[in-house]
């Protein structure tokens, strides 16, 4: 009895091979890849990100069937000294934790994307919405709709999960502030 | 004396309904919690059902990335507040992928002896508020009583009875005290007996069965496309359990462990002889096979119990002193899923390598996901029929808010 779900490097093919296939297959819609990570990641473009999961979900080989995860991190930092000694620029990711029940292999995928669309703040990213390929990203987009601020074009309903539906901003942006208050209730 | 009627259609008149939207929740005995739902129902039947949930939301992960991942293991108690082990444990086992840190043999047979102790004690609350929805109060006693044991065995170990934060990044906070183990075994042997009195209570019930048969049918496809896990996945059918094929971190906890992933093959369950057949009109998928497959999974987590009883009391080295509460984080992120009692628990930690605060910390919730198909379950079923679906899920809201 095999154990252990491995990383799909150590399984179906090799990192290389299979990011190699992907690139063939995509173009420059797949624009980095970190294969050394502790979970290894590739990145795709957000506008190449659909077809990528129907071929990952629909491919003989590597059918990944189950979304495990979509998560928002944002990477800016709000006190200026400290943000001059970062290496990253702002951002936001999404980052996708994609698991096969049948070939015991996972897979993440990022999708990087703007602070805020056109630099406007207040305009949310965009990114188009999985939700028609894996039905667990219908709540977790909205989710991250919600406490991260990124829009996913072409999903079916999305409003506030977590939040009230007329709550102001997106806490896990690092730059929220708590409202002062809400209903009467005191925020800060 | 039988009434004659001229025009069928007055009768079809009298008796119309009109649609009507009735709100079960948030306060509702029978949703776990601050479960709300929407329900369209036309009559008796319902034809939408829109849950709202949030009701329970504590930012924590807000919160954890405003403090250190030791501190932050109260917090991950707090989510699934009936499997507090499990929770800690799913956490402490990301952090110590980034630090890629490696456990003494002894802390973790004993990890696996109290992570299997909290899943008893949470599929006996899973198993009696079950019996409380569909209307029957005693198995919920019953299951109480024995739950109050492993309870007092957890007080014992770590001094708390629900949030234990015991399990930590590093190992546990405390060895267990002497005695703890003869205990422990004079506990499941005690508890053995007294699962059958369960299935003759509930299982075999002729009304527990005309309840639950046939009810909510989930078929794996449907499963899997909606990131079920758990006792709600295996209930469909599907032979997935991260035991055995998670990730190798966590496997092999139980390397050398002998168990069998609880599910139905050809109409049968591993090692259900001494347990009431699978009734004939019960469907794969329905609410009676996931109440089944958690009343198993009781049996299955008292066979790994004893085999972890054998293997910590010989184990050498230490229990696994817990790392610094500061302890710095490499720059890098790891996300692992953990097999909780109620599905696959994931936590993803992101680190910027600037100190000992993780950039982000991030729950996925296993309930959140077995949630999300009630929409689809209960499409067309009826009221009563509601409680019984939702309540088959067994979710708790404090681990999909958050």
């Amino acid at each position: 009895m095999s154990r252990g779900r491995q990383h799909l490097s150590e399984m179906v093919m090799s990192g290389e091979a299979f990011l190699e296939q992907l690139k063939s297959k995509f173009g420059d819609r797949i624009t980095g890849a970190n294969l050394t990570a502790i979970d290894p990641w590739i990145e795709v473009a957000p506008e190449g990100l659909v077809a990528v999961c129907e071929h990952l979900r629909d491919d003989p080989q590597l059918r990944f069937d189950m979304l495990n995860c979509v998560s928002g991190v944002d990477y800016f930092e709000p006190d200026e000294k400290k943000a001059k000694k970062l290496d990253w620029d702002r951002h936001v990711e999404v980052v996708y934790h994609l698991s096969s029940l049948s070939n015991k292999t996972s897979l993440v995928l990022k999708v990087i994307l703007p602070r805020w669309k056109d630099d406007k703040p207040g305009q949310l990213p965009e990114v188009p919405s999985v939700s028609g390929v894996w039905s667990t990203a219908d709540w977790h987009e909205r989710e991250v709709f919600d406490l991260m601020g990124v829009w996913f074009t072409g999903h079916p309903d999305l409003r506030r999960i977590l939040c009230p539906e007329d709550w102001v901003g997106h806490p896990l942006r690092k730059d929220y502030e708590m409202p002062l208050e809400y209903h009467g209730i005191r925020g800060r | 004396m039988a009434t004659q009627v001229d025009d069928p259609r007055i009768i079809e008149f009298d008796v119309r309904t009109d649609e009507m939207l009735v709100n079960m929740g948030p306060q509702h005995p029978s949703t776990h919690g601050v479960l709300r739902l929407v329900l369209r129902t036309d009559g008796e039947i319902v034809s939408e059902t829109t849950p709202h949930i949030g009701y329970l939301h504590r930012c924590a992960e807000k919160i954890g990335e405003n403090i250190t991942p030791r501190q932050w293991i109260p917090y991950t108690d707090r989510m699934d507040y009936l499997a507090g082990m499990n929770m800690n444990l799913g956490w402490a086992l990301v952090v110590e992928k980034l630090l890629n840190l490696e456990l003494p043999e002894k802390a973790r047979h004993l990890r696996v002896l109290i992570v299997e102790l909290n899943r008893i004690a949470s599929h006996l609350v899973g198993m009696g508020a079950y019996g409380l929805d569909l209307g029957t109060f005693s198995p919920f006693l019953y299951a109480f009583r024995e739950r109050e044991k492993i309870l007092d065995l957890f007080e014992e170990a770590c001094g708390a009875r629900l949030t234990y934060s015991y399990l930590t990044v590093g190992g546990a906070t405390a060895d267990l005290p002497p005695g703890w183990l003869q205990k422990c075994e004079a506990f499941l042997d005690q508890l053995l007996p007294v699962i059958k009195e369960y299935h003759t209570l509930l299982t075999s019930n002729a009304i527990f069965v005309r309840r639950t048969v046939g009810i909510g049918v989930l078929p794996r496809e449907m499963a899997i496309d909606h990131g079920c896990t758990g006792p709600v996945l295996r209930g469909s059918g599907v032979n997935h359990d991260l035991r055995r094929d998670g990730e190798q971190r966590y496997t092999e906890m139980y390397d050398g462990y002998a168990f069998e992933v609880i599910v139905e093959q050809d109409g049968h369950y591993p090692r259900d002889h001494d347990y009431p057949p699978v009734p004939k009109q019960a469907v794969l998928g329905d609410c009676w096979h996931r109440f089944y497959v958690r009343m198993l999974e009781v049996m299955q987590s008292i066979d790994l119990i004893r085999q972890a009883i054998d293997r910590y009391s010989t184990a050498t080295g230490s229990f696994g002193e817990p790392v610094k509460l500061t302890e710095k984080l490499p720059k890098g992120e790891a996300y692992m899923e953990t097999e909780a009692p109620r599905g696959q628990m994931g936590f993803y930690i992101v680190s910027t390598g600037n100190g000992a605060i993780p950039w982000r910390a991030r729950a996925r919730s296993s309930s959140f996901c077995n949630l999300s198909v009630t929409e689809k379950l209960c499409r067309g079923c009826l009221i009563a029929d509601v409680p019984a679906i939702v309540g088959s899920l067994d979710v708790v809201m404090g681990e999909i808010d958050r």
